[in-house]
């Protein structure tokens, strides 16, 4: 059996701190090139299913529900 | 194959923010970047990993942090600067079931908070508190918070903080590590992944200690505040672990959680509405009249000023409050001003009861006062000139001679303290002796119509009311009320055969 994970970001819910970047080890996350409704550029994960699941940028952000981790067993 | 939310979204949260006004639902009202955020995000998963939202109480004082309650779905209570623990330390009194976190800002902690803080942890209070350590007034604008660091600038101190004027940054953690009483205390940081997986822990542990009932646990949470420190995400990390984790070392200060033995739970306290009232207002009197009640006497038409005057432990004040209960009762307005010396027994004590359906202007007598009641020699003597000519003067004559006043007094002596103690079996219920016989006095000579009718009968409202949960009091008091009326009317009476 091996795990996969998967990170989403919600586009309207990112403020944009940038607080996940650096904190991520497999350099998945960066600037996205539009303005959400709130004003903010939010980030964007470039290679989403490269997610180690690690949680590094989940426990760096500060907003709820901006990051998700998936983990899915096959 | 099937999916699962590793990382997300705890259920402690609302879903959608409904308490946030706007039109923006899904984010918290914080600035990018905010430690807050981070910070509510370990909080919300602790309670959710421990079970206890249902019973949770988060408390959060002004700061950034008051609109806690838009976001937490558990009990939540905004309170004024600083109060949080104060406020908390009646929710888990009083709801012992409870589980109370209190979430505090260094300025509404370190400043304007800082007694109810520290008083509470000496208590050792059943709370959990997390102490946002910003280094400065965040939902202000930036000024200088008890925490900003030496030198640095704030809104308040553009030079930068001078420790000669303004000391130095306050630490928490070490003052609470003074006191006996906490459980458990340690100092986090929100910086890099390592120093908020430590953080985790410690929230973990706190807020474990809270289900557990253990005491008082405090986690300082050092905290970026980017916005009003004007830095970048990175920039605020490193100003944290440069130059703050300096003056405010991160590690567990205290940690006696293992050997602290659970607190039992209390049992709950009444809640049932009409039980409370029962245990507020036992009596089932009616007691009082409509609003519209006047007195029909004419000595009502004035303001009408009492002295009272003896040594402190005879009931003085209490004969007062005796009077100015039975005025409140008559819908009167009516002041009761006491003055007594530091000693709890003995001493003089004296006190100035004022009746008016005016306004009254001063609540002390020093002259002009229709009657005047004296315990002791001293008092007498003290007061007799504040009486007016024509003015009652009732004394304890168990406890002086016949004063020798103008002809145009009233006077009328009643062995109070003798009656009492020897009738009565409380040498504290002389107060209600003197009130019998001032009964007798005004019925006679002063009162018209219903009004002498009403007096007694005031009385035993204004006794009923001041000692509701005393019923044993209520009856000795009665009963020397009575006893002085019956020894003053017969002594009412062998005036008259005489004459
Ligand atoms: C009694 C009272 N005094 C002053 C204020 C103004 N005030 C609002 S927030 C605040 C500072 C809060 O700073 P802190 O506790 O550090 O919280 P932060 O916003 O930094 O998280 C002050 C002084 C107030 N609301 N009430
Ligand atoms: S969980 Fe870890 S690997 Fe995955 S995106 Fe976040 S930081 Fe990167
Ligand atoms: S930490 Fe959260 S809010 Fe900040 S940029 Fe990343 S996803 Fe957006
Ligand atoms: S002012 Fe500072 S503490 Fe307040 S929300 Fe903004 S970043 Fe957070
Ligand atoms: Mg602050």
């Amino acid at each position: 059996m091996s795990r996969k994970y998967r990170i989403v970001i919600a586009h309207e819910e990112c403020k944009g701190c940038r607080r996940c970047i650096p904190a991520c080890p497999k350099n998945l996350i960066a600037v996205g090139g539009e303005l959400n409704k709130q004003g903010y550029f939010s980030v964007h994960a470039e290679h989403p299913e490269d997610c180690i699941g690690c949680g590094s940028c989940y426990l760096q952000c500060p907003e709820p529900g901006a990051i998700t981790i998936y983990q899915t067993e096959e | 194959m099937s999916e699962t939310v590793k990382f997300g979204k705890s259920s402690v949260f609302f879903d959608t923010f409904e308490r946030r006004p706007g039109p923006i639902r899904k984010n918290m009202h914080y600035c990018p970047g905010c430690g807050h955020g981070i910070l509510h995000k370990l909080i919300a998963e602790a309670i959710e990993h421990f079970g206890i939202q249902k019973d949770t109480v988060l408390i959060a004082p002004v700061g950034c942090a008051v609109f806690a309650y838009y976001y937490f779905n558990c009990g939540s209570i905004s309170v004024a600067h600083g109060r949080a623990p104060a406020v908390g330390t009646g929710v888990s009194r009083a709801n012992p079931e409870s589980f109370v976190i209190s979430y505090q800002g260094d300025g509404d902690l370190g400043a304007i908070g800082f007694n109810e803080f520290i008083q509470a942890a000496n208590r050792g209070e059943k709370m959990t508190v997390f102490f946002v350590n910003n280094a400065n007034y965040g939902m202000t604008g930036g000024q200088m918070a008890p925490t900003t660091l030496p030198g640095q600038k704030t809104m308040t101190s553009p030079y930068g903080r001078n420790t000669a004027t303004d000391g130095f940054p306050l630490k928490v953690c070490e003052l609470a590590n003074a006191l006996e009483a906490p459980v458990y205390i340690e100092r986090v940081a929100l910086t890099t992944t390592p120093r908020i997986r430590d953080a985790r822990k410690a929230v973990f542990k706190a807020v474990e200690n809270l289900r557990d009932r253990r005491g008082f646990s405090l986690v300082e949470v050092l905290s970026p505040c980017p916005v009003n420190l004007k830095m970048s995400a990175q920039e605020i990390n490193a100003f944290i672990e440069e130059r703050m984790e300096k003056y405010f070392p991160l590690g567990c200060f205290r940690d006696r959680s293992a050997e602290t033995f659970p607190a039992p739970v209390p049992p709950p306290p009444v809640r049932d509405p009409e039980k409370v009232k029962e245990l507020l207002f036992p009596r089932k009197l009616n007691i009082g009249v409509p609003k519209t009640f006047r007195n029909e006497s004419k000595i009502f038409n004035y303001e009408r000023r009492i002295k009272i005057g003896g040594f402190g432990g005879q009931g003085i004040l209490s004969l007062g409050i005796m009077l100015a209960n039975m005025a409140k009762l008559r819908n009167f307005n009516v002041t009761w001003m006491p003055s007594y010396g530091p000693e709890q027994r003995g001493g003089s004590a004296s006190c100035s009861i004022i009746l008016s359906h005016s306004k009254i202007p001063s609540p002390l007598i020093d002259r002009d006062c229709n009657l005047l009641i004296a315990m002791t020699q001293t008092a007498l003597e003290k007061y007799i000139h504040e009486l007016k000519p024509n003015g009652v003067l009732l004394y304890d004559s168990s406890t002086m001679k016949r004063p020798d006043v103008t002809p145009d007094k009233k006077v009328l002596g009643i062995d109070a303290l003798d009656i009492a103690t020897n009738r009565v079996g409380n040498h504290k219920c002389a107060n209600s002796v003197i009130l019998g016989a001032l009964s007798v006095i005004l019925i006679d000579h002063y009162l018209e119509g219903e009004d002498k009718l009403d007096f007694d009968r005031a009385f035993e409202e204004a006794i009923i009311d001041g000692f509701s949960s005393k019923p044993e009091v209520i009856k000795q008091n009665l009963y020397a009320f009575y006893e002085g009326k019956k020894v003053a009317l017969e002594r009412d009476k062998s005036k008259t055969a005489q004459a």
